[in-house]
């Protein structure tokens, strides 16, 4: 039962819908059932909140540490270190995201430049 | 914020002022983050070519999928040669954390009287782009108008996307690599920023950074589980921290 499986137009299609739709949007569906419990003020929403967010934080480090593409080709130390650089200029720029975002991309640009 | 006129809760009155919304939402198309995205989807895009996906299976996967961490599991499922039992669970573990962003969310789109369907439906837009910009900017939003909103903002996203996807099969070719490194920084430096900005307390930002070090962590203890894994011991933590601190401040 691989994508490959049946020869048919339509085969692919389902397995996207059984493999991708229906295992994302289920958990979406389910998001709605208990948030429409909560409410917004609630202690429990803190906790949801800081699953959710170390859940992308995660998210993050994953995409830095494990890429794919010409991002791959840049060693770890300075994929680490243009992100490190460019978060620290945000929080020194008082939260300036372009400036964060620049350093960073120079950073890495010139890294590569020079390895 | 923006709005003088505070909307009721429910009026079949307001049907304009709520498309007017509607199409504000839609406007977050043309903002850093949608760039961002799109930059995000050009990676996607290059990443399904080289996996054999047709260029109309692909666009599907966008819009009926739409998270991009699930989008590229399943397929590196397909590119494994995975059966789809384990394809679909695969892509499930990778979006179990929909469900905390979802909940987290839905008590603030809401207003009186919104109907369930229309959340269900709201909900396929939630991924980490469309998550930040609303709880960033969705307090701005008149309460009544919130679900419109954030129909604009997330269906205009999935229409850039599935448009970027197409464009890039059409034009495919392979990009440098300092092109394609620049491009797929861009993503985690955004997702960083942005998420300190919109935490809504100091506890969201303390789950930040257990998450950027435990996720790497677990990624090599339990690299299948190491998301939910991340979530779950980061973000208890994170909350526990802030029990604690915040006891102590009010005794």
């Amino acid at each position: 039962m691989t994508f490959e499986a049946i020869d048919a137009w339509w085969w692919p299609y389902l397995f996207i819908i059984v493999a991708g739709w229906l295992a994302t949007d289920a958990w979406r569906f389910l998001g709605v059932v208990l948030g429409g419990r909560i409410s917004e003020t609630s202690e429990a929403l803190v906790f949801v909140r800081a699953v959710a967010t170390a859940l992308v934080a995660a998210v993050i480090a994953s995409l830095v540490l494990t890429p794919n593409g010409g991002l791959a080709e840049a060693p770890a130390w300075l994929r680490v270190g243009a992100v490190a650089a460019g978060f620290g200029v945000y929080l020194v720029t008082r939260q300036h995201m372009l400036a964060g975002i620049f350093v960073a991309e120079a950073v890495l640009l010139i890294g590569m430049a020079l390895t | 914020m923006a709005d003088p006129a505070p909307l009721p809760d429910h009026d079949d009155d307001i049907t304009g002022e709520r498309f007017r919304w509607y199409l504000r939402g839609f406007r977050e198309v043309v903002s850093l983050p949608a760039l961002i995205l799109a930059t995000s989807f050009v990676g996607f895009a290059a990443l399904a070519l080289e996996a054999g996906i047709t260029l109309a299976q692909a666009v599907f996967m966008t819009g009926i999928v739409w998270a991009l961490p699930a989008k590229v599991v399943l397929i590196g499922a397909i590119m494994a040669g995975n059966a789809l039992p384990a394809a679909a669970f695969a892509v499930a573990l990778s979006s179990v954390r929909l469900t905390p962003m979802v909940v987290a969310l839905v008590p603030e789109l809401k207003a009186r009287g919104t109907r369930n369907w229309v959340l269900l439906l709201l909900s396929h837009f939630v991924a980490v782009t469309s998550w930040v910009i609303a709880m960033e900017k969705v307090r701005e939003v008149p309460r009544g108008a919130r679900t419109a909103w954030y129909g604009g903002v997330g269906s205009s996203l999935v229409i850039l996307n599935m448009g970027v996807v197409t464009a890039v099969y059409l034009l495919a070719q392979d990009m440098p690599a300092p092109v394609s490194a620049a491009l797929l920084i861009l993503t985690p430096m955004y997702f960083l920023t942005s998420l300190w900005g919109s935490a809504r307390e100091r506890a969201g930002r303390v789950a930040m950074a257990l998450g950027l070090v435990l996720g790497p962590l677990f990624a090599l203890l339990t690299p299948e589980f190491s998301l939910l894994v991340t979530g779950l011991v980061g973000g208890t933590a994170a909350y526990l921290i802030h029990r604690f601190t915040a006891g102590r401040a009010g005794a």
